[in-house]
């Protein structure tokens, strides 16, 4: 049998037993479930990888034409990624659902849809022909709709992932109608029409497809200003279910974008430009709005569109190289934007994860109300300490590493200087870089410093306890890569070289790696020699100070001694100077009730970011909509005699079409005698 | 490994310098200029004092930050002599291990729960953050001069041919030393003199910290005007010969430690509010430092 019919029985099996079990049963079935489909299609993609791709094609139907199944580098790459996140995400999923043990029925329903949003996952990087392609793309949307209103029966729940719905489908409707123009042009389904497509057309026509595929795969992504769904779908999805979204559902939107690159394959240097910059934009305006959220997992979904952004600028440097004809470049460019999806998937899951301890230790998401979780969770702190560190791109983590080849694109790609432009454009996209890298820093100091340090802000329900090691499995998983990444960034790059062989154009074969990326292997030493040499003083300060006295008191209050827990900077305080900074772009609802009078009542203070994009491109236009549309209110009037009588003249009216149509066209006529 | 060494050297006095020029320009007799090492020697022979409200990471912090220090200027070269490490984009390494410092040194001052430090970790996170991309542009800029993506091949390279290049290579030092002020929380961004007030940054930040701990954050200050130091020398040496470089580096250490220490007695502190403003100030230097240079490539 051949490797696709084992993996769809597998997940038939699976799906069957899922709906059968109890609550703990369906929970160890969807881990097997998940694992086992990960082992079937890694091999293959494995395979691909090291050179051996895998083709198969079906009969399809007499509307799809033939289906062509494949698994070349690039989509391996992905399959690859997805996988370990879907085994994390189920490991930690199984746990974090244990809570929820009676609503079993929720539960078959919630596992099933994650099986489906596997498959949906791996069988969109497989499929060539547009509408397996679609139709696997509906299965993960709606998959991961069911995922995201788990907790449906919470109002900004369900509408969260409404918002998501229609958001994504429209998406979908901008691909559908990229896929029928190609259809249109050249008569066939297949993937191969694209490339068809591409010789057959001028390259306007070319850009404007190219630039319809970019959306429709950007509302995916999360590019800016398309990103609007994410900081709502992530905080209300269960944690595991945000993490899999975070780390590998968006970055199907970046497998889109580069699947079309290579297919289109021409205006490299338009499609290149405008990707960075928008890339850039993305960047920086996801960061600036991560700094001020106070919802930790809103927070987090909107650094994924920061991060989304970074890649986006290894995409766009990637495109600009091959529009140059400059391929140093160019697998620079990629390889930073394809290790930034590796990396990013981890470091922002193992976030989600360890947001989801402490969501369900405290039972809030709310910053303010934590402080010296640390303490009583020392575990999750760390693992959420080591993903802020990576995520921020500090040596000597994962993200260290693809940050650091996006730089070495950007300053090779300044060095080059092609034209004045160019270089500017580089500037910018290299200044961009270095912000959102400091924005970053100011963002997890606060989240991390908020969350896990100092002394508790609110009091809690229930006191915050460490989970089990079951629970944090997955996340040492996580974890390790991320170090492990870190230190021999040489071994990922290797494994990527076909990929970036195939982005480029050239075999995998040829040695095509710059010279640049000797300094790679070399980097993992840096960051070894780094680790010890903090390793090295460290041990000094402990030798040195083993015999010296050591107490504890209070913190240093500068003389005053009555300090308690409510004198803490909070994260709104912490923000704040940035936030007076930034007031051009953010939009901050702020309430506050002053210490007055004599005897003053209770005072307040609280801020609300919301997204300017959101508010001015799609609630003011519906708010104006709706405003239009309640002028006509009158006509509903719930009065039956009122819609007879407006059937009546609907049925007046079709019937006097024609007639009107008559006395027009006759009328017309006269007039033309005349 | 000369440049390394010779950094740790100049970080010895490179504070006494500042401090001594600060007193000889108030016409005060002042202290000894090795007196900021000897307080630092009492500080690491001493014992600490921990807030029963830090955890961990608070004793952790400055050992990381200091190990971020020297991990930055091992990859500072000495002109044509390369540091421990030299590899392409090596400045991206620097910028960014620093960040790892002070990402540490930012949680560890919330891990205190002070309201005090609270409020310097929002400030350095927030003025740092500013003058990151001032130090990337000025690096593009010198590489694009160049041709080269590493410190060691970017300094070695640097001629001073021109008068334009001399307008650009003044602009570059001033920039540096700007952002050596602010990466060390000095005047015109922060007073270090102005103990326990609600005006300052750094100092405020490591009010908990003490014996050996506050001996390696302040070294690792000392370390950080050396290494800054180096990087201004840098741009003068060129590819001169080891015998006369060594000298011309010490020298022009000695002349930024003098400029540092003119500057805090002459300038005054900028309001909190206005320093935002002025970092970025530095970035559109850079960026006019850049058209300069692409006026000169065409």
């Amino acid at each position: 049998m051949s490797f696709i019919g084992i993996y769809l029985l597998t997940l038939l099996a699976a799906i069957m037993l899922v709906t059968l079990l109890d609550s703990r049963g369906k929970g160890v079935v969807a881990v097997c479930g998940i694992v086992a489909l990960s082992v079937i299609s890694s091999v293959p993609a494995v395979n691909a990888l090291m050179g051996q791709p895998l083709n198969q094609l079906f009969h399809g139907s007499f509307v799809t034409g033939p289906v062509q199944v494949a698994i070349d580098p690039l989509s391996a790459w992905f399959i690859l990624v997805i996988n370990f996140t879907m085994i994390t995400s189920v490991l930690y999923g199984r746990r974090y659902m244990e809570a929820y043990h009676s609503r079993r029925s929720a539960l078959s329903l919630h596992w099933v849809s994650f099986l489906l949003v596997h498959i949906g996952l791996i069988a969109v990087c497989a499929m060539r022909n547009s509408i397996a392609f679609l139709v696997a793309w509906e299965l993960m949307a709606l998959g991961s709709f069911l995922l995201v209103i788990f907790e449906g029966n919470k109002v900004t729940t369900i509408r969260s992932g409404i918002n998501y719905l229609v958001q994504s489908h429209i998406g979908v409707a901008l691909l559908t109608v990229a896929f029928v123009w190609v259809a249109a042009v050249t008569g066939t389904f297949d993937f191969s029409g694209i490339v068809q497509f591409a010789t057959l057309q001028s390259p306007t026509a070319c850009f404007g497809l190219m630039l319809l595929f970019f959306i429709g795969f950007a509302f995916k992504a999360g590019f800016v200003p398309f990103h609007t769904w994410l900081p709502h779908a992530h905080p209300a999805a269960p944690s595991h279910v945000s993490g899999m979204m975070s780390g590998v559902l968006i970055k199907i939107g970046i497998y889109g974008i580069l699947r079309m690159i290579v297919l289109i394959g021409t205006n490299y240097l338009a499609v290149g430009y405008f990707i960075l910059v928008i890339s850039v934009v993305t960047g920086i305006y996801g960061v600036m709005l991560a700094i001020v959220q106070h919802n930790l997992k809103k927070l987090l979904a909107y650094h994924s569109v920061e991060n989304i952004g970074i890649i986006g600028i290894g995409i766009g440097l990637g495109c600009i190289g091959m529009g140059y004809n400059c391929t140093p470049l160019a697998i620079v460019g990629f390889a930073g934007a394809l290790l930034h999806v590796l990396n990013h998937s981890l470091f922002k899951s193992l976030l989600f994860y360890g947001a989801g301890n402490v969501y369900q230790a405290t039972h809030t998401m709310d910053i303010e109300h934590f402080g010296g979780l640390i303490k009583r969770m020392p575990r999750t702190a760390l693992l959420f300490l080591l993903g802020s560190l990576a995520i921020c791109g500090l040596p000597p983590f994962n993200g260290f590493v693809s940050e650091f080849i996006i730089y070495s694109g950007l300053f090779s790609g300044i060095n080059a200087s092609f034209s004045n432009a160019s270089i500017l454009i580089f500037v910018f996209a290299m200044a961009g870089l270095a912000l959102i890298g400091g924005l970053a820093i100011m963002c997890f100091t606060k989240a991390f410093g908020v969350v896990f340090l100092g002394e508790p802000r609110a009091k809690l329900h229930t006191e915050p306890a460490e989970f089990g090691f079951g629970r944090l499995l997955p996340m040492y998983m996580v974890g390790i890569l991320i170090v492990v990444i870190g230190l021999f960034p040489q071994f990922f790059i290797n494994a990527i070289v076909s990929v970036l062989g195939q982005m480029v154009g050239v075999s995998a074969s040829a040695p095509i790696l710059p010279a640049s990326f000797g300094a790679l292997s070399q980097i993992g030493w840096y960051m070894a020699w780094f680790i010890l040499l903090v390793v090295a003083v460290y041990a000094v300060r402990s030798f040195f100070t083993r015999r010296l006295p050591e107490s504890e008191g209070g913190t240093w209050g500068c003389g005053y001694v009555a300090l308690t827990p409510k004198l803490q900077y909070t994260a709104s305080s912490f923000v704040r100077t940035y936030r007076r900074l930034a007031k051009g772009i953010l939009l901050i609802n702020k309430q506050k009730t002053k210490v007055d009078g004599i005897f003053p009542s209770a005072a307040s203070y609280s801020t609300e970011a919301l997204d300017r994009v959101e508010t001015d491109l799609i609630k003011s236009p519906l708010r104006m909509v709706r405003y239009l549309l309640g002028k006509f209110s009158f006509l509903q009037n719930g009065r039956l005699q009122n819609y007879i009588l407006y059937g009546l003249l609907f049925v007046v009216l079709v019937l006097g079409l024609p007639f009107i149509v008559q006395a027009v066209r006759i009328f017309i006529n006269y007039l033309n005698t005349l | 490994m000369l440049s390394f060494a010779l950094i740790l050297v100049v970080s010895l006095f490179f504070s006494g310098i500042v401090v001594r020029t600060k007193s000889l320009a108030s016409g005060r007799k002042g202290p000894g200029i090795w007196q900021p090492m000897r307080d630092i020697w009492r500080s690491l022979r001493k014992g600490s004092v921990y807030s029963t409200t830090s955890s961990p990471v608070f004793r952790v912090a400055p050992s990381v930050y200091f190990a971020s220090v020297l991990a930055a200027i091992a990859v500072v070269p000495l002109g044509s002599n390369a540091g421990l490490f030299s590899f392409p984009c090596d400045f991206v390494f620097f910028a960014y291990v620093l960040a790892l410092g002070k990402f540490f040194c930012i949680i560890a001052a919330l891990d205190t729960g002070s309201s005090f430090e609270g409020m310097g970790a929002s400030r350095e996170a927030l003025f740092s953050m500013l003058a990151e991309p001032a130090f990337f542009i000025l690096m593009g800029t010198l590489g694009l001069i160049t041709g080269h993506t590493s410190f060691l091949q970017i300094f070695s390279d640097l001629h001073l041919g021109s008068t334009l290049s001399y307008a650009l290579v003044s602009i570059a030092c001033f920039l540096l030393l700007m952002i050596c002020m602010i990466e060390n929380s000095r005047m015109p961004v922060d007073d270090p003199k102005t103990h326990l007030e609600l005006t300052m940054i750094h100092e405020v930040m490591i009010l908990d910290n003490s014996g050996f701990d506050l001996g390696l954050i302040l070294h690792a200050t000392n370390l950080k005007f050396a290494m800054y130091g180096a990087l201004i020398a840098n741009l003068f040496i060129g590819n001169l010969e080891v015998s006369v470089a060594a000298p011309v580096f010490l020298g022009i250490q000695f002349v930024v430690a003098v400029v540092a220490g003119i500057i805090e007695s002459f300038m005054a502190r900028f309001r909190m509010s206005h320093n935002a403003q002025f970092i970025l100030v530095l970035s559109s230097l850079a960026l006019l430092m850049l058209f300069g240079v692409m006026l000169v490539n065409n």
